[in-house]
């Protein structure tokens, strides 16, 4: 593989974790653009963990994981109280806390950015894209992403059909926070340098519409998403155009408009699926209701 | 007769910003019965339906399940106790299949985190999907459970709310305007489908506008108007009483 494949293989691995990270939190309704705060504490909790401790690096991993998430866990309760635009502002507001933390924090390195001495090159970075994929696959196929997609398109309705909203909407941050505490990590372990600007509101605003021009109904959204947002750029960038930010943007604007609910949808998911070509009609049952 | 009410309503009070919409409304639904609630439109019938369901709070009453008084029961609680319910506007998830509307209806039975961790979506033999194809071909709805519901017609998405709600294996099925939109053969349909739930022991309270509906379904009904009860009895009853037919005046749904 060569190093130019290698690096954007790298940066798409880590994009799709991220990307999943907020989605887990979209599908079930809630807009996340404090994406860039989550995964800065993943990257500085493994960095500290590892640099500054000593720990070896499957602690690091762990440390970030489950402190994000725990960091999510708590910050859900408050963000939950708000809705629509104040939610997105709520969560926005969490990230520039976080990195003004890291910003001033000398023992983070401040301003400077911090050095992270244990390497871990592209291949865990794309095997994890794929567990990721895969786990968050199942989740929307699991009762409890039933759930979440129930709570997406109707709260009340679902709250009536027995879902406990409030505790679903928990665990979808915990969970995403674990996921951008992932991403985080391998972050700082591949690049070997974590610095706050990094984790700008810019990031923020990427990470979302990776997802939500992806389209937020099924899993495929921020897989594809994510693969559109890291190559186009780089295609653009190969045609040589000093304008590719400008035609970029553009396509932007273009896909909210030709695609509002995103590239993939539902429906486009149920017109593609290879099951769907054979599928039977439902066989009838004994008549008898069960009760 | 209150000995063996299923669910019942003492006193129940509900104002809206000083308005008062639900007057003071007692009535006892007898276990087993098909029960009609009726009256003109804006005469408080779904707002009863969002009390008993605990989309808002009372202001004052009870409401009685089985002897246990579920008043201030959270709303997704009460699914769990035997009361179901669909909606007067369609209120299917839009995005979902019909098999997973159908299976969000089961979520009350869903039981621990193993139920919760079942990917139900990869398993079409699993025991949930399998109920939820099971009780569309009962209703009579020969359609594909992976279809998603926005693309079907109304009338084949108005009776998936019902196969939807009958899926909590509810004691108490409540059903708001289950006819409406619908034509006569699928109104007819409609009422022997229910007719079907009935005889298995479900009590059904149902808000209709379709008298001829009512006629043939109910048992008995409660005539609210202006959010108090004018009537209750029989249909024929309602039908020939004298404040029942001053309420209904100019719009001749009841002559
Ligand atoms: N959430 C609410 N806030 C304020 N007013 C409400 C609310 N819900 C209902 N109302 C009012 O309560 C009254 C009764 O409404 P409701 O929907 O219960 O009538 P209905 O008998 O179901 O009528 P229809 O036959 O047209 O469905 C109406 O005047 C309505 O405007
Ligand atoms: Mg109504």
């Amino acid at each position: 593989m060569s190093g130019y494949w290698a690096g954007i293989l790298a940066i798409l691995s880590i994009n799709v974790i991220f990307a999943y990270s907020i989605y887990v939190t979209a599908a079930a309704g809630q807009l996340n653009l404090g994406g860039a705060g989550f995964q800065a504490i993943g990257a500085y909790g493994t960095a500290y963990a590892t640099t500054t401790l000593g720990l070896p690096l499957w602690a690091g991993f762990a440390i970030a994981i489950t402190l994000t998430a725990f960091v999510s866990f708590l910050i859900a309760f408050p963000v939950l109280r708000t809705r629509g635009v104040y939610m997105v502002l709520a969560t926005y507001a969490f990230a520039q806390v976080v990195s003004g933390i890291a910003l001033y924090t000398p023992a983070l390195g401040g301003a400077m950015g911090k050095v992270v001495t244990e390497y871990v090159p592209v291949w865990p970075l794309i095997f994890s894209a794929i567990g990721v994929t895969f786990l968050v696959f199942y989740l929307m196929a699991s009762r409890f992403g039933l759930a979440m997609r129930a709570l997406h398109d109707d709260e009340l309705v679902s709250t009536i059909m027995g879902v406990n909203a409030r505790a679903v909407q928990v665990a979808c941050f915990t969970i995403g926070g674990a996921i951008a505490g992932l991403s985080g990590a391998l972050y700082a372990h591949h690049f070997a340098f974590v610095e706050a600007q990094y984790f700008s509101p810019l990031l923020s605003i990427f990470v979302l519409l990776f997802v939500l021009i992806g389209g937020t109904q099924t899993a495929w959204g921020p897989l594809i998403g994510s693969v559109f947002f890291t190559l186009v750029p780089e295609f653009l960038r190969l045609g040589g155009s000093s304008w590719r930010y400008v035609i970029f943007g553009a396509v932007i604007v273009a896909m909210m408009i030709l695609r509002p609910e995103g590239i993939v949808t539902r429906t486009l998911v149920a017109k593609l699926s290879p099951s769907r070509w054979f599928a039977k009609k439902p066989v009838a049952q004994e008549a008898s209701l069960e009760r | 007769m209150s000995a063996e009410a299923i669910l019942s309503l003492r006193g129940v009070s509900k104002a809206f910003g000083g308005l008062k919409v639900i007057d003071d409304v007692s009535f006892d639904i007898p276990k087993g019965e098909r029960f009609g609630l009726i009256g003109p439109n804006g005469a408080g019938k779904t707002t009863v339906f969002n009390l008993i369901s605990g989309v808002y709070p009372i202001d004052a009453g009870q409401v009685v399940l089985e002897g246990n008084d579920i008043s201030t029961l959270p709303s997704r609680k009460r699914i769990r106790n035997g009361l179901s319910r669909s909606f007067q506007n369609i209120r299917l998830m839009p995005h979902l299949s019909v098999a997973e509307n159908v299976m969000l209806g089961q979520h009350s039975q869903a039981l621990g985190l193993l139920d919760l961790m079942t990917p139900v979506g990869w398993l079409p033999r699993q025991r949930f999907r399998r109920e939820a194809d099971a009780a569309l071909a009962r209703a009579g709805l020969d359609i594909d459970p992976g279809e998603v519901v926005s693309n079907l017609p109304y009338g084949i998405r108005k009776k998936i709310e019902v196969v939807r709600a009958l899926m909590s294996k509810p004691r108490v099925l409540m059903l708001d305007e289950p006819a409406a939109g619908l034509n006569p053969r699928e109104t007819a349909d409609l009422a022997a489908f229910l007719k079907t739930v009935s005889d298995q022991g479900v009590t059904l309270l149902v808000v209709e506008h379709d008298m001829s509906f009512v006629k043939n379904l109910c048992e008995r009904v409660v005539v609210l108007n202006f959010g108090s009860k004018i009537f209750e009895g029989t249909l024929a009853g309602a039908q020939a009483d004298p404040a029942v037919r001053e309420a209904y005046l100019g719009t001749r749904r009841v002559a």
